[in-house]
């Protein structure tokens, strides 16, 4: 089932021809509208007439989050003010809010890349779904609700919060498809079980979860727990928000909405372009976009290229699901360890909770990685030779899949802090 | 025959075994013995209580893991070699004790040993060819 048949099957060649006129536009575009970009341009000595090929892309210099920050709020605009009908913000996790602006143009394009992802997922317009994100400031809410609307499901902007409320409307309101963080679908889950309602029993059949990485046995859980399919989406608010790659029906990796996006993945060290197969940060070009136009923007966000044809007929390419962000990235006693790794780990062991946080803490110039778990009556019943046992079980697991040795300790049940937005998994007490 | 004894997880931090207490006190159930296992970062509280589901309830709604095992409640006299003389009986009988407390009675003018064996039916047996009593849980109750 597709969205926009001919766009999303366009032939290779096509997709590259497509591309190429975009970009030599999009150059032209930044060139002349963007103060930004023209300096940039001068500053390396280049010209967009000096791009011919696709390739030629790696001309140009990245731009980062830093350049967003630093020029907070609107010194990336390429449109005068007046274009602009929508502005949202980044959540700011790891610092200053950056500011995202949209012309009529941008939220309309926005919208229809929705409708892709959506449909991908398999809803349709006889679908009713709740959109369980954040509406204010977060691209999520409203990125999904233009998409649904557009498709014609009956939409309902849930927001998050009020896990009572948000159960009692999937149920009454026979609700078919439903979209959040994977965590907090994990929590609503945990909650409903502990209320003592049976999620499987609701009219749920699908399921989009992004905003935040997670794991293949999440996916289980959360397919579990509702008697649902669950689909991986991709996106950064800087480049729209969701709606820059989704999982087809295939569900092996995430097709990026290339006709409008151009990716590449690159080295974060060195910053040299790699191949297919090969583990890097993405990095996008926007090929379409009006208000704010990034070229070679840094994701930060570490996948790789999936170099083969999909069975679903879609042509543009996929990535795999997303294996953390590179400023996710710890580095304990020069490893490089991913938050995902461990939730990889823990996750293959059925009785510990969904909940866990990984600290990381530096004694004596030593780095000590540290994961909580909460004991709950699945690991102990009474004696703690059980946990010792599974202590040992865990930490031999993390240490031989991280490389890296880490401790396993226990808390009380509650006292990890449950996630109802992004999940806060990692506390770095180290001093720099 | 065996009684229960309530078991705590908890943190090693200072006021857990406050909250713990407090929250059966609150209930009204009375404790008769009580005993910490420190594991470094964690700990458990192993309890012997008048109403140990009850107890179990009440710290499982404030939050607590708790879990319930069976141990032997072992009748002493308040008098120097008594807990020699069990543990002695155990010991040449190959039954080993994982971990004992014990606490006196005063309505009985006895001492009672709680103790986690890894064979119960072989320490029972022992026990009882020494004369040595076991008490119920019912026993235990009337304390």
């Amino acid at each position: 089932m597709y969205w926009d048949r001919e766009v999303e099957t366009i032939k290779q060649e096509e997709l590259e021809k497509l591309q190429l006129r975009r970009l030599k536009a999009m150059l032209s575009y930044c060139y002349k509208n963007s103060p930004f970009y023209r300096k940039r341009f001068k500053d390396a000595g280049l010209h967009p007439l000096d791009v011919c090929r696709l390739s030629d892309v790696r001309k140009l210099p990245f731009t980062t989050k830093e350049d967003l920050r630093n020029r907070y709020p609107f010194g990336m605009l390429a449109v005068d003010r007046e274009e602009v009908v929508r502005i949202h913000a980044s959540s700011g996790t790891t610092g200053k809010p950056t500011v995202v602006a949209y012309t009529g143009r941008d939220v309309d394009t926005w919208a229809e890349l929705m409708a892709r992802v959506l449909t991908c997922a398999g809803v349709t317009k006889r679908d009713t779904i709740q959109l369980i994100y954040n509406y204010a400031f977060f691209t999520g809410g409203l990125g999904f609700h233009y998409g649904a609307e557009r498709i014609g499901a009956a939409v309902i902007p849930a927001g998050v919060g009020n896990s009572e409320r948000q159960l009692l409307t999937m149920r009454d309101l026979k609700v078919t498809a439903f979209s959040s963080t994977p965590s907090y679908a994990l929590y609503l889950a945990e909650f409903a079980r502990e209320q003592g309602i049976d999620v499987r029993e609701f009219s749920l059949r699908t399921g989009i979860f992004g905003a935040e990485p997670w794991s293949e046995e999440m996916r289980r859980r959360i397919e579990e727990a509702y008697g649902i399919k669950a689909y991986d989406n991709y996106g950064l608010s800087e480049l729209c928000g969701p709606g820059v790659a989704v999982e087809c029906e295939a569900r092996e990796g995430l097709h990026v909405w290339s006709d409008h996006f151009l990716l590449e993945v690159i080295d974060p060290e060195s910053g040299e372009v790699l191949e297919p197969g090969e583990k890097g940060e993405l990095v996008f070009t926007t090929l379409t976009r009006e208000a704010m136009p990034l070229l070679r923007y840094r994701s930060r966000d570490i996948s790789m290229v999936i170099d083969d044809s999909c069975e679903c007929g879609r042509t543009h390419p996929r990535i795999a699901r997303l294996m953390g962000r590179s400023d996710d990235m710890l580095i304990i006693r020069g490893v490089n360890v991913f938050p995902s790794q461990v939730e990889h780990v823990l996750l293959q062991f059925p009785e510990v909770a969904e909940h866990y946080q990984i600290v990381v803490d530096r004694r004596r110039s030593m780095d000590l990685l540290t994961v909580k778990v909460e004991v709950t009556e699945k690991i102990f019943r009474g004696e703690p030779e059980e946990l010792l046992k599974l202590k040992k079980r865990l930490e031999s697991r993390l240490r031989s899949v991280l490389g890296v040795k880490a401790e396993v300790t226990f808390v009380e049940p509650g006292t990890i802090p449950r996630s109802r937005g992004k999940a806060q998994r990692v506390v770095d007490l180290r001093n720099w | 025959m065996v009684v229960e004894q309530v078991s705590v997880f908890v943190e090693n931090k200072p006021g857990r075994l406050s909250k713990v207490t407090r929250i059966l006190g609150e209930a009204g159930i009375n404790i008769r013995a009580l005993s910490i296992a420190e594991l470094g970062e964690f700990g458990v509280i192993r309890l012997v209580v008048d109403r140990p589901h009850e107890a179990k309830a009440v710290l499982s709604n404030s939050g607590f893991t708790v879990g319930i095992n069976r141990v032997l409640a072992i009748e002493m006299g308040d008098e120097p070699g008594s807990l020699a003389r069990i543990a002695s009986a155990l010991g040449d009988a190959g039954v080993n004790i994982d971990y004992a407390y014990a606490f006196i009675a005063r309505a009985r003018e006895k001492a009672v040993l709680i103790a986690r064996v890894d064979d119960v039916k072989r320490a029972e047996e022992v026990l009882s060819s020494e004369g040595i009593r076991l008490l119920s849980a019912e026993e235990l109750e009337d304390l």
